[in-house]
């Protein structure tokens, strides 16, 4: 089942590339993909174990052994949820274009779908690089701006970041490895390896932290964590639309997953480690904060974006950085809420480009008049993605900032992780201080002169409609994602 | 039956079918063909055919080990694969060997075609031998072959630049091997491998003269494989060469050079050898040096066969490094199996870029990147095998080429060689610049109307075996690894 719904994309891009009709084949594609993700989220829920279901695999290579297996528990659910919504929407969205958006897009979307499923390390890691193809060709040859420039820094700060993280993975398979019969049975397989944490009193235990870091670092570069951030915001602002709502709604939560997947239950106790958890730290203040104000400045709607897309991730990392089962169950909650707000949001900003030309805010003004539809879902959007209670990026983040009090005492006073939560409340004065700029300056004050963007087509408001209906109802009730999230965090160990 | 009889039946047909041109009884296209239909029929055989077993008095020089046949069979797909590339560049030849005036086209093309089976015969001797004489004579089959065919576009300057430092270097580094081969023997006063591992094991005093003969034949195998320092000639050389001739050199002489250099240094660090440490030592100081200078002087080149030229420097030395972890057995595989996998991944891969420019070249374009602009869009089935083929020297994931660099740096984070791991994945991350370069280039947008680029039927049914290569390889390498034989657990240290 799982298999299938990995190859569908793939099997549909290739039939465009043979000729079938683009926007069909891929909105029907990924349309089956959604119903079949919902279905198992459904199915799932109903046994809620936390464990591994839907398990197929298929023998690859003996030894080192590799295999290609699929699986899903309510961790990697939650993500292919996320991934299958914003396909089908980014190619619903996606009007008038050639057949390469569309392929593209389904590639980017079966990578995502296969790195979130596969229980074996050598194909979670290869499902991810797959996508990295038609991310960097399409911000090469249909991007905006500098095109070019974004493609190769997104390419290379990508490579190098894959091929530590690949370093960083060929050491757990190493490490992590069992001994049957006093001989090392090397495996990729994800499920065996959980079953070997590099625990402190194992053999090897005092490369654990390094090896964590060298993951950290590997997979920190994959999701923007300062300072290996500067390739997303050039490349996102580049990127064609629906290759920017797929790579930093979808695409990019690879790395957090492979954290909370691999790092923190086969290292346990590594992110407490104190050199490391303040290095991330101090690094995912750099997210919040340099990069948050970073944000306020730019004078452009989709730089704009770009940006807070950056900065959001530094929440996420905070909720990893407790490495408690709370702020895992925060940063995945977070990791779906920005998904479907950023996507949206780079969707809309995508509309505007089309219809206007420009996304300067000195160029823009008064939209709401025409366009009523278009700001209301925009203003939901942006209120989401600053953090307002009743949307679902609310409450990932309450969640990631109540856990690092978990082991608050009066008695010992603020710990650094709690100061770090502190200053990065501000952030979220920081967020709100730049989209609601940015909501008033494009949409009400004065209609600029010849300017006139009228709303969506009934057929595209669909997608639109349905993510902003997912951010609420999400937001109002999110233990729709949170009962499998919490067993299955809890059986990643967790706690 | 005789086990050699494989290699003498096509140095036959060589002869023969060079009677044959010199006679003008068959014309360019017959001679090919004829080539590629004898190979095929080896081909079969050597896959179909039971191992024959080595008669008493061959035992000494020669060995028909599963590595034996399995370079044997990579000798022959190259060699396949040369003949067809051939094909597809004979209008450039022709335009450089015709005589003024000449009426026949084809005149002397049909030599391009017999010489490669000779090629072919040094690389299947090679693959077996076992004494320091066959070696050295299967070598030189293969090399001088190499001179003439270098220098075969006689009205082209560029070729016969090439040819002139091709043959001077080529010496050169015969004459070092030679020497090397010579002190080695002097000091063991053993001819065969197996002997001279045995005096090494048991080897008392001073070891300085060996220590000398094995620096020298490092560094004649260097100039085949075109390791660091050793490398100068080879961006001249490919640019300069023949285009079906720089891939035969790109893949041909560098496994050439692999398998002597495994079987040799397999007798050099052989389990309580005495010169063991050093040579590793040596194969590893290359090897770093290799994949540095490759991969980084590879970024700045504009021109496609230059770059590949380069890309070919930066491969021997992930080689090199796969060569040099001896405990490599730990991983489950052989550093000398890891060494084929290898190869058995550069093949395909490299194979398909020289399609794409002899017959980008043969239908007018230019051997520079930017000729290559919107090919994929002209040419749906060639531009995706040439990404695919680009994707795959880049070491992207679900291809050959990812696997094998897995394997070399699986193997080498196992020894603890991490600062050699981060020359790897610094050299790694510079392809992934230059070659994804050559992918835009040829999904852009076209600028001029060049027409597509139209391939004879069996270039298109190469194109689609090496394609599926790739993916089967990249997916389900296991499939090599059975043809190696290799052991599932691994003893822990």
């Amino acid at each position: 089942m799982l298999e299938t719904i990995i190859l569908l994309p793939i099997l549909a891009a290739f039939a465009i590339w043979l000729g079938s009709p683009g926007r069909i084949t891929a909105v029907v594609a990924s349309l089956i993909n959604l119903i079949a993700v919902v279905i198992l989220f459904v199915q799932y829920q109903g046994m809620n174990t936390g464990k591994m279901a839907f398990q197929a695999s298929y023998p690859v290579l003996s030894s080192p052994q590799i295999q290609f297996a699929v699986g899903a528990d309510g961790v990697s659910l939650v993500l292919v949820l996320l991934t299958t919504l914003v396909t089908w929407a980014a190619v619903w969205g996606t009007v008038d274009k050639d057949g390469i958006y569309y392929i593209a897009s389904l590639l980017i979307s079966a990578g995502a779908l296969g790195a979130f499923l596969c229980t074996d390390v050598f194909f979670l890691y290869a499902f991810h690089e797959l996508a990295l193809i038609p991310t960097f060709l399409m911000i090469a040859l249909y991007g905006h701006n500098d095109r070019k420039d974004a493609a190769w820094k997104i390419t290379i700060y990508l490579g190098v970041g894959s091929l530590v993280l690949l370093a960083g993975l060929l050491g757990v398979v190493w490490y992590c490895s069992p001994v049957v019969d006093h001989h090392k049975v090397l495996t990729f397989d994800l499920l065996e390896l959980l079953k070997h944490p590099l625990s402190p009193d194992a053999p090897y235990a005092k490369f654990g932290p390094y090896n964590f870091f060298t993951l950290l670092v590997g997979f920190g570069t994959l999701v923007s964590l300062f300072p290996f951030h500067s390739w997303a915001a050039p490349a996102y602002a580049a990127a064609p639309t629906p290759i920017a709502m797929l790579h930093s709604g979808v695409l990019k939560k690879f790395g957090l997953y492979g954290l909370i997947r691999i790092a923190l239950p086969l290292f346990p106790g590594a992110v407490q480690t104190p050199w490391i958890q303040q290095a991330l730290l101090l690094m995912l203040l750099g997210n919040i904060l340099v990069v948050g104000l970073i944000t306020i400045h730019q004078r452009r709607l989709d730089d704009l974006l770009a940006n807070s897309s950056v900065m959001h991730m530094g929440y996420i990392f905070l909720g990893l950085a407790t490495g408690n089962a709370l702020g895992q169950n925060g940063a995945l909650m977070l990791m779906f809420a920005h998904g479907i707000s950023i996507a949206l949001l780079f969707m809309l900003c995508g509309k505007l480009r089309n219809q206007v030309g420009t996304l300067e805010f000195e160029k823009l003004g008064g939209i709401a008049n025409t366009a009523p539809f278009l700001s209301v879902v925009f203003g939901f959007a942006a209120f989401a993605s600053i953090g307002l209670p009743g949307l679902a990026n609310f409450a990932g983040e309450v969640m990631i900032f109540l856990s690092t009090f978990q082991d608050f005492t009066a008695a010992k006073g603020f710990t650094m992780l709690q100061v770090t939560t502190i200053l990065s409340l501000w952030g979220v004065v920081i967020s709100a201080v730049y989209m609601l700029r940015a909501y008033r300056k494009i949409f009400f004050g004065g209609v600029t002169s010849g300017l006139f963007v009228s709303d969506p087509t009934v057929g595209q408001r669909i997608p639109m409609f349905l993510l902003a209906a997912v951010l609420l109802v999400v937001g109002c009730q999110p233990s729709l994602l949170l009962n499998v999230l919490q067993t299955s965090i809890a059986a990643l160990g967790a706690k | 039956m005789n086990p050699l009889n494989l290699e003498l039946g096509l140095g036959v047909l060589g002869l023969v079918l060079l009677m044959a041109e010199t006679f003008s009884l068959l014309s360019r296209k017959a001679i090919g063909y004829t080539a590629i239909g004898g190979l095929l029929i080896a081909l079969v055989l050597l896959v179909s055919g039971s191992c024959p077993c080595v008669p008493a008095y061959l035992q000494d020089f020669y060995i028909l080990d599963s590595a034996a046949l399995f370079y044997k069979g990579l000798a022959l797909i190259s060699t396949i694969a040369v003949l067809i590339i051939s094909m597809e560049y004979a209008p450039v030849l022709s335009q450089f060997i015709a005589p003024d005036g000449s009426k026949s086209k084809e005149a002397g093309l049909g030599e391009f075609f017999c010489l490669p089976l000779f090629v072919c015969v040094g690389l299947m001797v090679m693959a077996s031998a076992q004494d320091l004489i066959t070696i050295f004579v299967s070598l030189e089959l293969v090399t001088v072959s190499f001179y003439v065919l270098v220098a075969f576009m006689r009205r082209s300057a560029m070729s016969l630049e090439a040819g002139v430092k091709y043959l001077i270097l080529g010496a050169l580094s015969t004459g070092l091997l030679i020497y090397g081969l010579a002190w080695v023997y002097g000091v063991t006063g053993q001819i065969t491998l197996s002997g001279i591992q045995e005096k090494l094991v048991h080897w008392q005093g001073d070891n300085t003269a060996l220590l000398f003969g094995a620096a020298l034949v490092l560094a004649g195998l260097g100039f085949k494989v075109a390791a660091v320092p050793f490398q100068i000639w080879v961006p001249d050389v490919y640019q300069g060469a023949p285009t079906p001739v720089t891939a035969f050199l790109s893949v041909g002489s560098k496994a050439a050079g692999f398998i002597v250099l495994t079987r040799i240094f397999g007798a050099f660090t052989a389990k309580g050898s005495v010169i063991s440490d050093q040579v590793t030592n040596m194969i590893l100081l290359i090897a770093g040096a290799t994949i540095l200078v490759g991969n980084l002087s590879a970024i700045a080149q504009k021109n496609f066969k230059r770059l590949l030229g380069y890309s070919s420097i930066a491969h021997a030395g992930y080689l090199l490094l796969a060569l040099g972890c001896l405990h490599a057995g730990h991983t489950g595989i052989k550093s000398a199996d890891i060494v084929a996998f290898y190869l058995a991944t550069y093949l395909p891969m490299t194979f398909i870029c020289f399609l794409l420019l002899s017959a980008a070249r043969a239908q007018g374009r230019t051997e520079d990147i930017s000729s290559l602009t919107g090919l994929a869009r002209r040419s749906p089935l060639l531009g995706f095998a040439a990404t695919l083929a680009l994707a795959s020297l880049a070491g992207l994931p679900l291809t050959a080429g990812f696997m094998g660099k897995l394997f070399v740096f699986f193997a080498a984070l196992n020894e603890g060689y991490y600062g050699l791991v981060l020359i790897a994945v610094v050299g790694a991350a510079s392809g992934f610049y230059y070659y994804f370069k050559v992918i835009l280039a040829l999904h852009s947008k076209p600028e001029n109307d060049a027409p597509a680029i139209k391939l004879a039927f069996l270039s298109q049914a190469m194109l689609v075996i090496f394609m599926a290569a790739i993916i089967v390889i990249g997916v389900y390498p296991g499939i090599i690894s059975r043809a190696l034989g290799v052991a599932t657990t691994v003893a822990v240290k």
